[in-house]
């Protein structure tokens, strides 16, 4: 294992978040207080209380992964479409690296970026919503799964780019929209039946309605399918990644 | 050739794109360690996509290529760490500073840190004021430099450089061919692409020409310009002539009859004989001259020549 490489290329990807502190940390943090200021503090006031949460309260682990899902995938897919897009990918690709060690790097990046921007949020909501997390520890396996899991989908993407526009098209027109339909702000159970049942489609409601659970003990969703449903993502990621290094697709010609 | 003094080893290596274009037509070739190996060919002759494939960027179609005793497929790992690459084009992180993308690139070979050697790779590169300094305020020239820089940041063994001098002014050029000799003494192999022919001429030990794909000769550089190098000797007469005079060697008359074409083959002495010889010869025979002008066929026109006669 070349751990020299997976140390250079984490800290390097690291150090890509400090040096765009506002794009990759304040920016999110802003938007997502803002959610939490508008239907948290002043319209959640006037809300019904959901499975016994405080409208406020039942929002906050749904707003956290809108963040946590967008910013993995933006931070994975410009980790390895910048190089892609500059040239510099060649020393990558001529370096001593295996699929692993890269994914390391690049993906365990993004991935702490993300969990540093969760914690950053969830600390932020605290402020104007109080909440409990009555799971702690399987909150945070729950977000390191999603995390690395929308980290590698990122990957794919930036691999699979060929302009910044789709950078940009896929967590604007496909994550953002997936995890509003997805229960954030919401329980499936308010929608009328027919709507329940489409909304189970959406890969999104079970990542949402197991981070939920960590926090209330109450989900729209089995907890496990949740799991299953994350871990299942995971792996389909990590299949297409490790196709893309074997068949060299959009990497090496 | 053996094991041990060939340090890469390339059998029968094709390179065939998705589109069906055949780059690479089973090249083989063996680059012998501690040499400088120009490769020369015109553009789209397929030296970028064999340095690719070497280095990993291109993946072959067939055939097996050696570096250092480790098969770059199998034993990549081996292989790529004796391998350092200058890329043709000026690829960057702009917005990272010289030190650390230095350091990055060590890191990524799967070298430990070592802050001395970046800085004295630094220092030899000219680079050492500018190491704060981030990449996108550096002229042309300096980030030419910080790819060397790069390229040498984990102490390779093998170095190649695609078009290293391309658009880069006199001194740095000067620079580099010094650094490059340096390199050499310190055992390291250098596998170079070059438009400007004149610098293979001056640098290094063998060439190999390229041309659509396929090689077309491997040189040592010295036989090649003996055996397909000449001299032109142009002798201005002071009176008109009708006729070449009937000497030893074969002369051309021009045809106002007022100059003398004499073609030497080979390279040094045997050249330097030639010319003497014919000269006094003429002294002998009561021929005049006002002006004599040699030329010696650079590398360049032997290249040219290679390629024209293949095209």
């Amino acid at each position: 294992m070349n751990m020299h490489a997976v140390r250079a290329i984490y800290m390097f990807e690291l150090s890509r978040t400090w040096r765009t502190l506002f794009q990759s940390i304040a920016a999110p943090v802003l938007s997502t207080s803002l959610y939490f200021i508008v239907f948290g503090s002043a319209i959640g006031s006037r809300m019904t209380v959901i499975d016994g949460v405080s409208y406020g309260a039942f929002i906050v682990p749904g707003l956290t992964l809108l963040s946590i899902l967008t910013e993995s995938v933006s931070n994975a897919s410009f980790g390895i479409y910048l190089p892609r897009f500059t040239g510099t990918i060649y020393e990558l690709l001529s370096a001593p690296v295996s699929v692993v060690e890269a994914l390391l790097g690049y993906v365990g990046a993004a991935a702490t970026k993300s969990m540093i921007l969760g914690a950053i949020i969830l600390a932020t909501a605290r402020v104007f919503v109080p909440y409990d997390i009555e799971h702690p520890l399987m909150a945070l396996v729950f977000l390191a799964m999603i995390s690395l899991t929308f980290s590698l989908f990122g990957f794919i993407l930036g691999v699979w780019a060929d302009g910044f526009e789709k950078l940009q098209v896929v967590p604007l027109l496909v994550i953002t929209p997936l995890t509003f339909l997805g229960g954030t702000f919401y329980s499936i159970k308010m929608l009328p039946a027919i709507w329940q049942q489409v909304t189970l489609f959406n890969p999104i409601v079970y990542l949402i309605n197991g981070f939920r659970w960590t926090f209330y003990g109450k989900a729209d969703v089995n907890v496990w399918i949740s799991f299953g449903m994350t871990f299942a993502f995971m792996a389909i990621c990590t299949a297409i990644i490790a196709w893309i290094f074997k068949t060299g697709y959009r990497l090496r010609s | 050739m053996t094991q041990t003094d060939s340090v890469i080893s390339i059998q029968k290596l094709n390179k065939t794109y998705k589109g069906g274009y055949q780059a690479l037509k089973s090249i083989d070739l063996d680059i012998r360690r501690g040499e400088i190996f120009a490769l020369l060919g015109p553009n789209g002759a397929g030296k970028t996509t064999l340095i690719g494939v070497v280095c990993g960027l291109v993946r072959m179609t067939g055939g097996t290529v050696i570096a250092d005793g480790h098969d770059i497929t199998r034993d990549f790992r081996k292989a790529r760490a004796k391998i350092g690459l200058v890329p043709q084009e000026l690829a960057t992180d702009m917005f990272e500073t010289v030190w650390h993308t230095v350091s990055f690139s060590r890191g990524l070979f799967g070298m430990a840190p070592n802050p001395q050697h970046i800085e004295r790779v630094l220092k030899d590169l000219s680079l050492w004021d500018k190491k704060d300094n981030k990449i996108a305020t550096l002229s042309g020239g300096m980030k030419r430099r910080v790819l060397i820089a790069k390229a040498l940041s984990h102490e390779p063994k093998i170095l190649f450089l695609d078009e290293p001098t391309a658009g880069v002014d006199v001194e740095l050029r000067r620079d580099m061919w010094n650094l490059v000799g340096r390199l050499r003494d310190q055992g390291v192999t250098i596998i170079l692409t070059t438009h400007y022919i004149e610098e293979a001429e001056m640098m290094a030990d063998r060439i190999g020409v390229i041309n659509k794909g396929e090689i077309v000769l491997v040189e040592d550089k010295h036989a090649l310009m003996r055996k397909l190098g000449q001299t032109r000797v142009t002798i201005g007469l002071k009176e008109k002539r009708d006729a070449p005079p009937n000497l030893d060697q074969p002369l051309e008359l021009s045809g106002d009859g007022m100059t003398l074409t004499l073609t030497l083959h080979g390279e040094g002495d045997a050249e330097d004989t030639g010319v003497a010889d014919v000269l006094k010869d003429l002294m002998a025979a009561g021929i005049d001259f006002k002006t004599v002008h040699a030329e010696r066929s650079s590398l360049e026109d032997i290249f040219v020549g290679l390629v024209e006669t293949r095209q």
